[in-house]
């Protein structure tokens, strides 16, 4: 195992709980902008790994993920309006690979939300690559792979 | 007091044929669910699976018949097998695996080995059960299999009529038109959507012979789709379509008719949407006419076939019910494409797919929150019927059963009159 410069390790885990606290807040807009134009987010169902021939929870390149938070943020999806208050905690953060610009991240996702009065609880490994962007990061993937994404699952009115 | 007077001998009190008028205990009464389980999921051809689930031979897959956890799986010969996911010993189930390929079953407790078709073939010091044991008599407990165009049924009642005879000859010929997906390739199951609601299973069976909620519920889906796409979509402002009843409890939600029949006006132009996949399969090689038909068949049928108890063919993919208990019930949203062609044309279906449907689809988790919404609507005011009667006025006799508008609700009293016969035991 390579070292890891504790200083990447301190900006990227800033980028990453920064996204998070995003997500939480449910501030989209905003979420938007911390992706490349080529990003995908992905969110796969089992164990395969070719996403774009197989069946995904999504598999949203930007106008998806464009579509999918206007749809979120318009008032005409019941299963949005109000939707679920979430919690997240990102941790076990890995620093996998390094090369030119590029920096491709493992952590896990646990959250929890309430709805109804019902608390549900998820977990799943993210996988990440981020894009160094001025004194910053910018997503150019972001992979969840739910703990039981093969499993039975709820409507999801929120991202991971 | 005696114990043996039946609780729900009042049918009509539940369902009643005249008015359309569901009561609250239809979804709430767990004393109910467990007589539907026993007359109804134990009594009919229920689905559980695709072919191409299972291709080869050895292949299986897990699904339930009701509340049965069953295997599904090819013997050597290639002959379709259905049995209890039990071990006749001690009950442990004998595959936790979803899909998979194997040459037997063994039970992990002490060791009883079952054949692909279920027989028992070995069990470990079988002296101590005496001479007379019969390996014979102690098979996992097999249904009764039937397939139809690649889809296999299961059922417990070895009496039933065989199934292509509970279909009838006007579901087949929906099933056949459904299966023109393939766009001139067999059909190939891709993958699912499962998700779990708490809702009684009827709550789903209505849905999906309901066209009257699409533009309410999927409006934000239907805002995320270009002009022409929701133009289409656009079924009860155009009323063209129709729901009939096709008896035993089946029905046909005639969405989008130009789209009945996939091979008809294969001479029209490709549509917008469908242009930039048009020049990939012509890039491929296809002839024109193979491209035209590809294309037509990648964006669905046009209905909606749904076959009592448990599956509907639904314009582009299988959706199925599973009962789990009475106010939780399991959903699948399968996934189809074709077996070989161009791998372009399979891509966009499952792109399509995902757009809609499952945990994060544009359409799925809305029509989840409202079925969620019905579940918790009926604690309060049970004395209040759900109705079901919308469009009796205007219907008209089709062949087997009534016709009537697109958003007519004939084919939930198709459904209810076909629950309240099997409840009856007729």
């Amino acid at each position: 195992m390579t070292m890891v410069d504790a200083n990447v390790l301190t900006d990227v885990t800033g980028f990453l709980w920064k996204e998070a606290d995003i997500l939480d807040r449910k501030d989209y807009d905003t979420w938007l902008d911390l992706w490349t134009e080529d990003g995908l987010y992905i969110m796969p169902i089992g164990d395969g790994e070719d996403y774009a021939d197989q069946v995904n929870l999504c598999y949203d390149n930007a106008k998806m993920r464009k579509d999918r938070v206007g749809r979120f943020k318009a008032g005409f999806s019941i299963s949005s309006a109000p939707p679920a208050r979430t919690i997240r905690t990102i941790s076990r953060i890995v620093i996998e690979e390094m090369s030119g610009d590029l920096i491709k991240v493992r952590a896990a996702e646990h959250l929890v939300e309430d709805k109804f009065g019902r608390q549900r609880v998820w977990a799943g490994d993210a996988y990440y690559t981020l894009k160094r962007s001025g004194s910053g990061f910018l997503l150019q993937q972001k992979i969840v792979k739910l703990l039981n994404s093969d499993g039975m699952l709820n409507s999801f009115s929120y991202l991971f | 007091m005696t114990a043996a007077m039946p609780k729900f001998s009042d049918l009509d009190a539940l369902y009643s044929n005249k008015e359309a008028k569901v009561a609250t205990e239809m979804y709430e009464d767990p004393d109910l669910f467990q007589e539907e389980m026993e007359k109804i999921f134990k009594n009919t051809w229920v689905w559980v699976a695709h072919e191409s689930e299972f291709p080869e031979k050895g292949s299986f897959k897990l699904s339930n018949v009701g509340l049965d956890p069953v295997i599904v799986v090819r013997d050597r010969k290639g002959v379709i097998h259905c049995m209890v996911n039990r071990c006749r010993h001690r009950a442990a189930t004998v595959c936790e695996v979803k899909k998979g390929k194997t040459s037997s079953f063994q039970c992990p407790y002490h060791g009883w080995g079952y054949g692909l078709d279920g027989s028992l073939r070995a069990l470990p010091y079988p002296e101590q059960y005496g001479d007379d044991f019969d390996k014979a008599q102690h098979g996992l407990l097999k249904l009764r299999t039937e397939s139809y165009n690649g889809m296999v049924f299961a059922t417990f009642n070895e009496n039933i009529e065989p199934l292509v005879d509970f279909l009838g000859p006007k579901v087949c010929k929906y099933i056949d038109l459904f299966m023109k997906q393939g766009g001139g390739f067999p059909v190939k199951v891709l993958g699912e959507h499962q998700f779990t609601v708490p809702m009684n299973w009827k709550v789903q069976l209505e849905n999906t012979t309901d066209a009257y909620h699409f533009p309410v519920v999927h409006k934000s889906f239907l805002q995320s789709l270009d002009e022409a796409t929701e133009d289409m979509f656009d079924f009860l402002d155009k009323g063209r379509g129709w729901v009939e009843d096709l008896g035993n409890g089946h029905s046909v939600m005639m969405m989008i008719p130009e789209r009945e029949d996939l091979d008809a006006g294969l001479d029209e132009p490709i549509e917008e949407r469908f242009q930039e996949l048009a020049e990939e399969i012509r890039a491929e090689g296809y002839s024109e006419e193979q491209v035209k038909k590809i294309v037509k068949a990648v964006g669905g049928a046009g209905f909606n076939l749904n076959l009592f108890p448990n599956v509907s063919f639904s314009l582009a993919f299988f959706r199925v019910l599973t009962p789990v208990s009475v106010d939780q019930t399991d959903i699948r949203h399968i996934a189809i494409g074709m077996d070989g062609g161009p791998q372009a044309a399979n891509r966009m279906r499952i792109r399509l797919h995902e757009h809609f449907q499952g945990p994060m689809g544009f359409g799925s988790p809305d029509d989840a929150e409202v079925w969620e919404r019905v579940q918790r609507g009926t604690r309060g005011g049970g004395e209040l019927p759900i109705l079901v009667n919308r469009g009796m006025v205007d219907e008209e006799p089709g062949d087997l059963g009534p016709r009537g508008h697109i958003s007519a609700e004939t084919g939930m009293r198709a459904a209810y009159e076909m629950w309240k016969r099997m409840m009856v035991g007729a």
